[in-house]
């Protein structure tokens, strides 16, 4: 098989060929308990800490499913849109040290969740396949060789892991890009944190996504064969890997070859993905019904209060804050994605301008997240009227919101006093204005003609008169003014 | 014999009449002098059981409720987690492995005031008919030695039997309980799966394997059941309602039961063993139940079925005896032969038979024509029961085809002692309960068992079917 050189990596020739993938993320939940015990669920502790003889799956113990993990599992569920139903776990039987019983616990052909989507903050709809529960494995540390199983001379376990619980959410192959798959998981994550279900930290390890990749003639209705992806542990690694995986794929059509549907190993500092275990080498899980549990059959009256204890989700947000202030795509998203959102709603609801709120909210108030949480939307909401009646200029603004969120005092008008911001009135700055054009006969002509060039002319020497109290944009629409006028 | 049965003992312990400690005392001499000769035991637990049984004492001294079967000696087949103290059953995989916890029914059974006796020896993981399948050696029937006492609870079995301690726990999942009872002429129930908690009980086949008692009488088994049985959060698959209450009602007889006798187990067996079936319908009839033949048609397909359920869940429960964690390894060059070593020197041969039967009824393109196969006729056996039951009270059938056989009888052909569990079986695929009770001896001069099955729950109407049973045989 020809291996795509990790430089040559190009971009996909893409009047030729479409991208299409479909990502497995699995999310481990923040329950305070593993799946089936009694054990803490938390991270980085000494190894072999959090066990007992049921996450070691010792001889003689049983399972006990958690009812909060079956509680994160129906929110996620509900939030995603999915069809949310009885259930049953089945066994999935393969060997791996860092799996106690060398069977995994996991739900199979009747998962908890089905048929879904979730939508993409540029509105395109991602098909949700299923998202299912399942206890995760212990982390094996394989020591000597190249830190593969394969040639280890021992191997360390730790099963503190073992046993914490994880919702598996699969999608259908929607995606056409590795933008998409990025915004995809960046959106799903974000959607997890909302839930409660999840602290959405892929270094940790929380969050971890596999993708399957397969490349097609373009307008071809067929999928072709797709290879999964796995060792993935960033947005951009994600992104990477996919771009490298497509291209690598039609260099072998392309060479007249067939693409193996094989398991592939993400390699981040090689950049290129290898291959670990063909279709025939792929393990038979011999999938039948868990007998040490019993199907699981939420009543309605659970359901319904997992749909309660969902809050609003980021696309209902930026729904929200759009009718609110504005559709500016890429501020909108911005802002809910930093938990912004809100400030401007209710701002815009007290009556502030909505476009300045957004804007204010987008820049200054994004760069200092700090800062952020001492802002309340009362005296946001102020310093934004302010500025919209022209009694501070938009540079002024800005210093009062930056005293603000530095904390100094929550009074923008206190803040406007103490710096002795007054925007001039109108009338005064016409003359300012008027005095600027008498004393530049040659430009003003040229600024009646058109020319944009001599525009920042007459701003600067208007502020300079004005020692920068003059609002820039009050300037311009006086200057235009005058000049339609003439 | 020992003095007296558990609920004599357990009377004059609680009244401070004997010693718990003068009763492990006369037990452990029990043993002392025959246990040589029968090897019921993988472990006597001489100094623990002193120990427990000083506790009783010094509870019945304080004033204290000792518990319904204070100072009563124990004996539990070893594949019940014990803290602590080595649990193998009779499997070299798991040398050296001591449980760091109790089984739900041995914490019930301290509580109770019992004393702990000893680890009694199995078919490996519970997998036989004869206990020849014990990596440590066979179990010799006490009624004679030279006969096998059953499987796969026979050291259990063996251990009533033979008076080393009045009562025993054993599993039973296709009849581990009451083939051996049979065979050993003594008492073996199967509760309703469910109706005791397998925490702490080492799985063969999870949706099959139930834990229960084995005693000399019908009223000494029906206390022990009350004492282990009842709602257990660690096991979900634990019924949540208490244990059934059976001692109330031994004495109610059966005047006005509806029994039938099960047509399709009447097949096949023995002609002595039939007739001993018959005569205890006879006594039942003459004891006022209104006895007929019912057809449960589905029963013949029950062995089959079995052996693909319960080796598809061997396959799976044991896979974790791989040598990473406990119990035995066999080092090699990588991890996968590790594994493969491992298991080739741990594992019997009855064990892997079963464990590769298994593997292949759950193979991808075979599941379902195995044990999906093998689950629809579950379902169609329990369609079958709910007829029968909606006309009968309680069934009954011979429990075993045979009565105890020779060492090495079936040991040549796997499907001779698979057939050894004809009867036993279809109770165990509905998940209802079942018991066995002495009837007579037969020409050979060897115990005879009658089974007795109920609708799930129904313990109470099977145990005054067993009682009536031992009182017409007696
Ligand atoms: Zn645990």
């Amino acid at each position: 098989m020809s291996e795509r050189e990790a430089s040559g990596a190009g971009a996909l020739d893409g009047a030729r060929y479409e991208i299409v993938v479909g990502l497995e993320v699995h999310c481990e939940l923040r329950t305070r308990t593993k799946l089936f015990c009694g054990c803490p669920n938390s991270f980085g502790d000494e190894p072999n800490t959090n066990i007992c003889p049921v996450c070691l799956g010792l001889p003689g113990s049983l399972p006990v499913l958690n009812r909060q993990a079956v509680e994160y599992a129906m929110r996620i569920g509900e939030a995603l849109h999915c069809q949310v139903r009885p259930s049953i776990f089945h066994r999935k039987n393969y060997f791996y040290p860092d799996m106690p019983k060398d069977y995994q616990v996991s739900q199979y052909d009747e998962p908890i969740n089905v048929e879904g989507w979730l939508e993409l903050p540029a509105g395109k709809r991602i098909g949700i396949t299923r998202a299912h529960m399942e206890e995760d494995t212990g982390k094996s540390t394989h020591m000597g060789g190249a830190g593969r199983i394969g040639d280890a001379t021992h191997s360390l376990v730790d099963y503190n892991r073992a046993g914490v619980p994880l919702v598996e959410i699969v999608s259908e192959p929607d995606i056409r890009s590795a933008d998409e798959a990025r915004a995809y998981v960046s959106e799903l994550r974000a959607i997890l944190v909302a839930t409660g279900a999840s602290d959405g930290k892929m270094e940790e390890g929380s969050l971890r996504v596999d993708a399957n990749v397969s490349v097609r003639p373009a307008h071809s209705a067929t999928f072709g064969t797709r290879c999964e992806i796995k060792n993935m542990n960033s947005l951009r690694s994600l992104g990477r890997a996919i771009d490298y995986e497509a291209a690598r794929q039609v260099d072998v059509l392309q060479a007249g070859g067939r693409v193996v549907q094989e398991t592939r190993h993400w390699n981040e500092d090689e950049g290129r993905t290898s291959s670990m275990r063909s279709k025939e080498e792929a393990y038979d899980y011999r999938y039948f019904p868990e007998p040490d549990l019993v199907p699981l059959v939420p009543d309605e009256a659970w359901r319904e209060s997992a749909r309660c204890a969902l809050p609003p989700m980021p696309g209902e947000r930026r729904r929200a804050l759009a009718e609110a202030a504005g559709t500016d795509p890429a501020s909108v998203a911005l802002l809910v994605e930093l938990d912004l959102d809100g400030l401007v709603v209710e701002a815009v609801a007290a009556g502030a301008d909505a476009r300045i709120a957004l804007n204010r909210a987008a820049n200054e108030v994004a760069a200092d997240l700090e800062g952020a949480r001492r802002l309340s939307p009362a005296s946001f909401a102020k310093v934004v009227s302010m500025e919209a009646a022209a009694k501070l200029t938009a540079t002024q603004a800005k210093q009062v919101l930056a005293a603000l969120l530095a904390g100094e005092s929550d009074d923008p008008e206190a803040i406007a006093a103490r710096r002795g911001f007054e925007a001039m009135d109108t009338t005064a700055l016409e003359i300012v204005i008027d005095e600027v054009i008498a004393a530049n006969p040659e430009p003003w002509e040229r600024f009646k003609g058109g020319d944009p060039k001599v525009a920042g002319l007459f701003v600067g020497q208007v502020m300079k008169r004005t020692k920068g109290k003059a609002d820039g944009k009050a300037v311009t629409s006086i200057l235009r003014e005058r000049a339609g006028g003439g | 014999m020992s003095g007296g049965g558990a609920l004599a003992i357990a009377g004059a312990v609680r009244s401070g009449e004997r010693s718990a400690r003068d009763v492990v005392e006369e037990h452990l001499r029990v043993i002392e002098a025959a246990e040589g000769d029968i090897h019921a035991f993988n472990l006597v637990l001489a100094d623990e059981a002193r120990a427990a049984a000083d506790e009783v004492d010094r509870r019945v001294a304080a004033g204290e409720d000792p518990g319904p079967l204070a100072g009563v000696p124990v004996a539990l087949k070893d594949n019940l987690c014990t803290r602590g103290i080595p649990t193998t059953c009779s499997s070299r995989i798991l040398e050296g492995w001591r449980p760091p916890y109790d089984a739900t029914v041995v914490e019930r059974l301290r509580a109770a005031g019992a004393v702990a006796i000893g680890k009694t020896n199995l078919d490996e993981f519970a997998m036989g008919s004869s206990t020849e399948n014990s990596a440590f050696g066979p179990t010799r029937n006490p009624r004679d030695p030279s006969r096998v006492p059953g499987g796969s609870s026979g050291g259990s079995a063996a251990a009533v039997a033979a008076g080393f301690a009045p009562l025993a726990l054993g599993s039973d999942t296709g009849g581990s309980i009451r083939q051996p009872a049979a065979l050993c002429g003594v008492v073996g129930v199967k509760p309703t799966y469910g109706g005791v908690s397998r925490y702490g009980l080492i799985a063969f086949a999870s949706s099959l394997d139930q834990i229960g008692p084995f005693a000399a009488t019908v009223a000494e088994a029906a206390v022990l059941l009350e004492v282990i049985g009842g709602h257990d959060a660690r096991d979900s698959t634990s019924i949540p309602q208490p244990a059934p209450a059976v001692s109330a009602v031994l004495d109610e007889g059966v005047d006005g039961l509806r029994v039938g006798v099960v047509r399709e187990l009447m097949d096949g067996i023995d002609g002595d063993v039939a007739a001993h079936v018959s005569r205890a319908a006879d006594a039942l009839s003459a004891a006022g139940a209104k006895v007929e033949e019912v057809s449960v048609p589905a029963c013949v397909y029950g062995l089959t079925a079995y052996y693909l359920i319960a080796p598809a869940e061997c396959s799976s429960n044991l896979a974790r005896y791989d040598g990473v964690r406990y119990g035995m390894r066999v080092d090699a060059d990588d991890i996968t032969a590790m594994y493969g070593a491992t298991r080739a020197a741990g594992f019997g041969p009855e064990v892997k038979r079963r464990i590769m039967l298994g593997t292949y009824a759950l193979s991808a393109g075979y599941y379902d024509a195995y044990y999906g196969q093998a689950q629809r006729v579950r379902t169609l056996l329990i369609r079958d029961f709910e007829n029968a039951y909606g006309d009968f009270d309680a069934l009954i059938s011979p429990t075993a085809p045979t009565t105890a056989f020779a060492f090495g009888a079936k040991t040549a052909n796997p499907m001779a002692m698979y057939m050894s569990d004809v009867c036993t079986i279809p109770s165990n695929l509905a998940g209802h309960p079942a018991m066995s009770v002495p009837f007579g001896t037969g020409d050979d001069g060897l115990p005879v068992g009658v089974q007795v099955m109920a609708d799930a729950l129904a313990e109470p109407t099977m145990f005054r079917v067993a009682a009536a049973l031992e009182e017409a045989a007696a």
